[in-house]
């Protein structure tokens, strides 16, 4: 075996390669943007005390946690169009159908284990805080935001940190339902030029790059945010 | 809609719990469990292996089992998966089938996962235990044998069923190699029904959510037991 990665990383293969790993970052970007802001809004209505409300984040948050992603996507490509008013399906099929697919359901998926973990947070903080908080004289907006989110952030950090590999890692589901990210690029690729551990390795390689990238940001960022006494 | 439901069931029922199996080879939710208990079964003791020696006093054992572990926790599970579709045949041989292939692959994901829960469950421990455990002079092999696996991996069983509950979710992957487990089985009476996409997914939803959801359950129950055994007070003994 000679190690000349020239056949897949020239020319047309590596153009396709190379826009296989942007769609892999631009769905993992977007989605989880998309799964802070709903993260978000999940944990306000959790804790609006309204029972119903409650039990509908609960019961969105075990479906999620529950069932496989892949049969999540799956649901989403095959099994949801048909609920859709034609117009609609017309719409999202003109606009790259699988990527909008995948991208609603990494995006909830990974909302849901964001706001546990935003949750536990919060959790983690005594409530003296606030009540200590409100006694000098902070109302309630400020108490959250000088004195109990700082905190809760900096519990949440790591397992945020480690929800964000695990979406990196799951946009590779997309492939299932035909999104050319990198893992479908990949199979593609190996099936032309029949070349297949070197087109997996330079794709693993991808992979376990954005994946250290991550996990130092994540560091990072744990480092930045701890409370020196 | 729920009529509909009630139709697949029973005209698919069957092929979705145990694929062809009297006739042909076992699928569905049965080749499911076969797999994720394999997985476990296999990935387990290596998985201690690896969270010892991610405490090994040797530098080498601890490099090259973070090492393992990170290049495994770094890259997707479909992307083992492949490999192991392309790598199993040639190390193998004929043996290798689509089962066998996933089973390879989830073990390698599996080990790094639950070492990394045993190694957790090992650091946990205060170390007064190994420093009485030597004191009273037990080696390096015994002090691990008699003292800190009993404890770590006590201490440490509501993760590794956690572990397992993923890796169960973890075997819908075979679909992308054609293995017939349950995610395989549905896709194949989408194609065959093709009018009722959605009545078959969420069929295929639900049986997922139902067997993880109660093992998740058990779970939080053991936990519960664990812990009141841990912190309950010393009973006291007669003198």
């Amino acid at each position: 075996m000679t190690f000349d990665f020239s056949a897949i990383l020239s020319g047309d293969n590596g153009i396709e390669m190379l826009s296989g790993a942007e769609t892999t970052l631009a769905l993992f970007i977007s989605a989880w943007t998309i799964a802070l802001v709903l993260a978000l809004f999940l944990l306000a209505v959790r804790a609006s005390r309204v029972k119903a409300c409650e039990y509908a984040v609960m019961v969105y948050v075990e479906y999620h946690r529950n069932v496989p992603g892949l049969v999540q996507l799956l649901i989403w490509y095959f099994g949801v169009p048909q609920l859709l008013p034609r117009g609609v399906q017309f719409w999202i099929n003109q606009h790259n159908g699988e990527f909008i697919y995948a991208l609603i359901g990494l995006s909830l998926n990974a909302a849901a284990y964001m706001s546990e973990d935003l949750r536990s947070g919060m959790r983690a903080i005594p409530a003296q805080q606030q009540e200590a908080a409100r006694a000098l004289g902070l109302n309630y907006v400020q108490a959250m935001k000088d004195v109990i989110i700082p905190q809760a952030l900096r519990h949440a950090c790591p397992s945020l940190v480690n929800q964000a590999l695990g979406l990196f890692k799951s946009t590779s589901l997309a492939m299932a339902i035909g999104v050319t990210e990198l893992t479908y690029v990949t199979r593609q690729i190996e099936s032309v030029t029949y070349q297949t551990f070197k087109v997996f390795a330079v794709a693993t390689l991808f992979y376990l790059l954005v994946s250290s990238g991550i996990t130092a940001i994540g560091s990072y960022l744990n480092k930045a945010g701890r409370i020196r006494r | 809609m729920i009529a509909h439901i009630w139709d697949i069931l029973s005209t698919y029922g069957l092929i979705l719990l145990i694929g062809q199996f009297p006739d042909g080879p076992l699928g569905g939710l049965a080749l499911t469990l076969v797999l994720a208990v394999c997985g476990l079964v296999c990935a387990f003791p290596l998985a201690v292996l690896i969270g010892v020696a991610r405490t090994a006093p040797w530098f080498w054992a601890r490099a090259a089992s973070a090492g393992f572990v990170n290049f495994v926790r770094g890259i997707p599970a479909l992307m083992l998966i492949f490999w192991a579709y392309f790598a199993v045949p040639l190390l193998v041989g004929d043996i290798a089938n689509g089962p066998v292939t996933v089973i390879c692959a989830l073990v390698i994901y599996e080990m790094a996962f639950l070492g990394e829960v045993v190694h957790a469950g090992i650091c946990a421990l205060p170390r007064g235990q190994t420093e009485a455990a030597r004191a009273l002079g037990l080696g390096y092999v015994e002090t691990l044998r008699q003292v800190i696996l009993p404890q770590a991996l006590y201490n440490t069983i509501p993760s590794i069923l956690n572990q397992f509950i993923n890796l169960i979710k973890n075997t819908s992957l075979a679909y992308v190699i054609g293995v017939d487990e349950l995610t395989t089985a549905a896709y194949q009476i989408n194609a065959q029904l093709l009018t009722q996409p959605f009545e078959v997914f969420l069929i295929l939803a639900l049986t997922y959510f139902l067997l993880c959801f109660s093992l998740a359950r058990l779970v939080g129950f053991v936990e519960r037991r664990i812990k009141r055994r841990r912190t309950s007070a010393p009973t006291e003994q007669p003198i």
